[in-house]
C-alpha cells in the first residue's frame, strides 16, 4: 500500500447547482489524524460525503489507496453526525455496532456469534460494554456518539472518515474518543476527522485541512494552523482566531 | 362457522402482510407514502381490467404494482423539483387516484368492477368468490392471493431483513457500505403496492391504509426491539380482524370498518398504557420524580 490513503483530485460539489465545494485537490499521507477544519457551510461535511460517494460529484476524482471508493468500501469507515439518524429507531447499542459488519456479510448471509463478539469487543474499546443490551433512546448524547465510535471500529477499516464526533459530548466521552484516536494511528490507520472547536486542534491533530468552499491550505499542523490561514479560512468571523493559533506559536 | 373463518383469515392475512410492511413504513417515518401507494394503484388496476376484460388478480397485481412505483417516483421528482414533501405527496396521490375514479366510472358499465367496492371493499363475499382449477374448488381467491402476497413480503424481508434495517435506521452509513439504498427503497413499495393490491378487494384501498400504519404504530409503542415489533404488528392486526369481525356482527355493521376502528381501539390502549411508552406510565414516571426531589 503505497499509494495514498485518500487523494481527492479537483473534486466539485454542488446542492441544487450552487457549488458548495469548488476544485479541492488533497492527498493524506498515512497513519495520521487530520482535522478537516472550516466555518459552517465551507463544504466539510459535503466533502466526506461526497468522498463517500453518498452525494453527487459535479466534476473531480477520489482515490482511496489508489483506487475508486467503490473498490475500496471494506477500508473505510464512515462515523456519520449523530444528529443524522433517529435515536428512537427500536434497536440497542449493540445491534448498531453490529450494523458495522453488515459490508462484510455481502448480500445474504446474517450477522452471527463471531459480529457479536467483534460488536462486544468495540463497544468494549469505547468503555461501553456495560451497555450492549441498552435501548439507544436510552443512552446519553455522549454515549450515543461512542456506540457510533464502535461501530466504525467494527468497520475495521484502514481510513477513517468521522463527522464531527466531539460535537455536544461529555469530558468522558471527548476523552475516549481521543483515546480511541491515538489507538487507530499506532495501528497505522488514517483518520479524518470534521471539527469545531479551534482550541483543541494543536493538541488532538498532526495534520489540518482548511476548508471554506475551496482548499485554503493543506499539511502538518504546525506548519498550516497559523493566524495568517484561519484568517484566510475563517474571514473576520471569528475574533479569538488569534488566541488559538498565534499563542503556542509564539511560544514555542 | 366456515363464514366466520374464511373473513377472520382473510383479515388476519390482510393485517399481516400490511402490519410487517407498516413497520418499515413508520420507522422510515413514511406512513403517508403508503396512503399515497394505496390510492394511486387505482388507475393500476383499472387499467389492467381494461386491457384484459376480466378479473385477472395477477394482471391487476402487475398494474397496481407499477403505478405504486410509478407513485414513489413521482413524488421524489416532485420535492426533488423543491416543493415541500407533504405537498408532493398529496399532489401525487389524489391526482392518480382522481385519473382512477374517471377510468372506472367510464367504463363501469362494461366491466364488472364497483367504485363503492375498491374503496371499502367487500370482505362479507371472500367466502363465495372462489378460485377454481381443472374444476376443483380450491377454496375464497382471496385467501390465495393474499397467502401468496405474505410468502413473498415474508420471503424478500426475511433474506433481506439487515438492509431492510440499516436502511430505515442509518441510509446514509448503508449507502457508504455499498448496500443499494434506492433498490431496497423501491423494492419496499413495491411490496406496498403489492400488499396493497392483494387486500383491496377485502378491505378496500381506503381501510388498507390503517391496517399498513395503526398496528404498526402500536407495536412501536410496545418494544424497543424491531423483530418483537415485527411480531407484535401482526398480532395486533390479527386481534383486530377477529375482535373487528364479532363488534361487526353484533353491531350488524361494516367488516372491515370494525376491523379498523379494533385496531385504532388497541392503538389508544397501548397509546395509554403501553408499560414502555404509554401515557400513563410516563405520567407517573414524571410523578415518582417529582416526589423524590421534593
Amino acid at each position: 500500500m503505497n499509494s495514498y490513503p485518500l487523494e481527492v483530485q479537483n473534486l466539485t460539489v454542488a446542492y441544487q447547482k450552487k457549488p458548495v465545494l469548488r476544485s479541492v485537490s488533497f492527498q493524506i499521507p498515512s497513519g495520521k489524524l487530520i482535522g478537516v477544519l472550516g466555518p459552517n457551510g465551507a463544504g466539510k461535511s459535503t466533502m466526506l460525503k461526497a468522498v463517500l460517494g453518498l452525494l453527487p460529484k459535479v466534476d473531480g476524482e477520489v482515490k482511496i489507496f489508489g483506487k475508486p471508493y467503490q473498490e475500496q468500501r471494506k477500508l473505510v469507515g464512515y462515523v456519520p453526525q449523530r444528529e443524522s439518524v433517529d435515536w428512537d429507531f427500536p434497536t440497542n447499542a449493540l445491534d448498531v455496532v453490529m450494523m458495522g459488519r453488515y459490508g462484510h456479510l455481502g448480500w445474504f448471509r446474517r450477522p452471527g456469534a463471531e459480529e457479536r463478539r467483534i460488536a462486544l469487543d468495540c463497544l468494549g474499546k469505547v468503555g461501553m460494554a456495560d451497555f450492549a443490551g441498552r435501548q439507544i433512546s436510552q443512552l446519553s448524547g455522549g454515549q450515543q456518539q461512542r456506540v457510533f465510535l464502535a461501530r466504525a471500529l467494527a468497520q475495521n477499516a484502514q481510513l477513517y472518515f468521522m463527522d464531527e464526533p466531539f460535537a455536544g459530548v461529555d469530558a468522558t466521552t471527548e476523552k475516549a474518543i481521543i483515546g480511541l484516536l491515538h489507538e487507530l494511528k499506532e495501528q497505522g490507520k488514517t483518520v479524518l476527522v470534521v471539527h469545531h472547536d479551534l482550541s483543541t486542534v494543536k493538541e488532538y491533530f498532526d495534520h489540518v485541512l482548511l476548508l471554506n468552499g475551496e482548499l485554503v491550505a493543506e499539511g502538518t499542523t504546525e506548519d498550516t494552523f497559523t493566524p495568517q490561514n484561519l484568517q484566510r479560512t475563517y474571514g473576520g468571523r471569528i475574533a479569538m482566531i488569534q488566541d488559538f493559533a498565534a499563542v503556542p506559536i509564539e511560544m514555542e | 362457522m366456515m363464514f366466520d373463518f374464511w373473513i377472520i383469515l382473510t383479515g388476519t392475512l390482510v393485517a399481516a402482510t400490511s402490519g410487517i410492511l407498516g413497520c418499515f413504513l413508520v420507522l422510515r417515518k413514511m406512513s403517508l407514502v403508503g396512503d399515497a401507494i394505496s390510492h394511486s394503484v387505482l388507475p393500476g388496476i383499472a387499467i389492467a381490467f381494461m386491457v384484459s376484460g376480466s378479473r385477472d388478480s395477477l394482471l391487476m397485481m402487475v398494474g397496481a404494482a407499477v403505478l405504486g412505483l410509478i407513485t414513489v417516483f413521482l413524488i421524489q421528482l416532485l420535492q426533488q423539483g423543491g416543493l415541500q414533501s407533504d405537498a408532493s405527496i398529496g399532489i401525487v396521490f389524489t391526482a392518480l387516484f382522481a385519473i382512477g375514479v374517471i377510468l372506472i366510472s367510464r367504463n363501469a358499465a362494461n366491466i364488472d368492477l364497483d367504485l363503492d367496492c375498491v374503496l371499502f371493499g367487500e370482505i362479507a363475499y371472500v367466502q363465495w368468490d372462489t378460485l377454481i382449477i381443472n374444476g376443483y374448488d380450491m377454496g375464497p381467491a382471496a385467501v390465495w392471493f393474499l397467502g401468496i402476497t405474505l410468502l413473498i413480503v415474508l420471503a424478500v424481508i426475511g433474506l433481506f431483513y439487515k438492509q431492510f434495517k440499516i436502511c430505515a435506521f442509518d441510509p446514509a452509513l448503508a449507502a457508504a457500505l455499498g448496500i443499494p439504498v434506492a433498490l431496497f427503497h423501491y423494492l419496499l413499495m413495491g411490496l406496498v403496492s403489492l400488499s396493497t393490491v392483494a387486500s383491496f378487494e377485502s378491505v378496500g384501498a381506503i381501510l388498507v391504509v390503517g391496517m399498513l400504519i395503526v398496528p404498526a404504530a402500536t407495536a412501536y409503542l410496545l418494544t424497543d426491539r424491531l423483530s418483537i415489533m415485527l411480531l407484535y404488528s401482526v398480532l395486533v392486526g390479527a386481534l383486530s380482524s377477529a375482535g373487528g369481525y364479532y363488534f361487526a356482527k353484533w353491531l350488524d355493521a361494516s367488516i372491515a370498518g370494525s376491523m379498523i376502528t379494533a385496531a385504532g381501539l388497541l392503538f389508544l390502549l397501548a397509546f395509554l398504557f403501553s408499560p414502555l411508552h404509554g401515557l400513563v406510565a410516563r405520567f407517573s414516571k414524571r410523578r415518582r420524580m417529582k416526589s423524590m426531589t421534593a
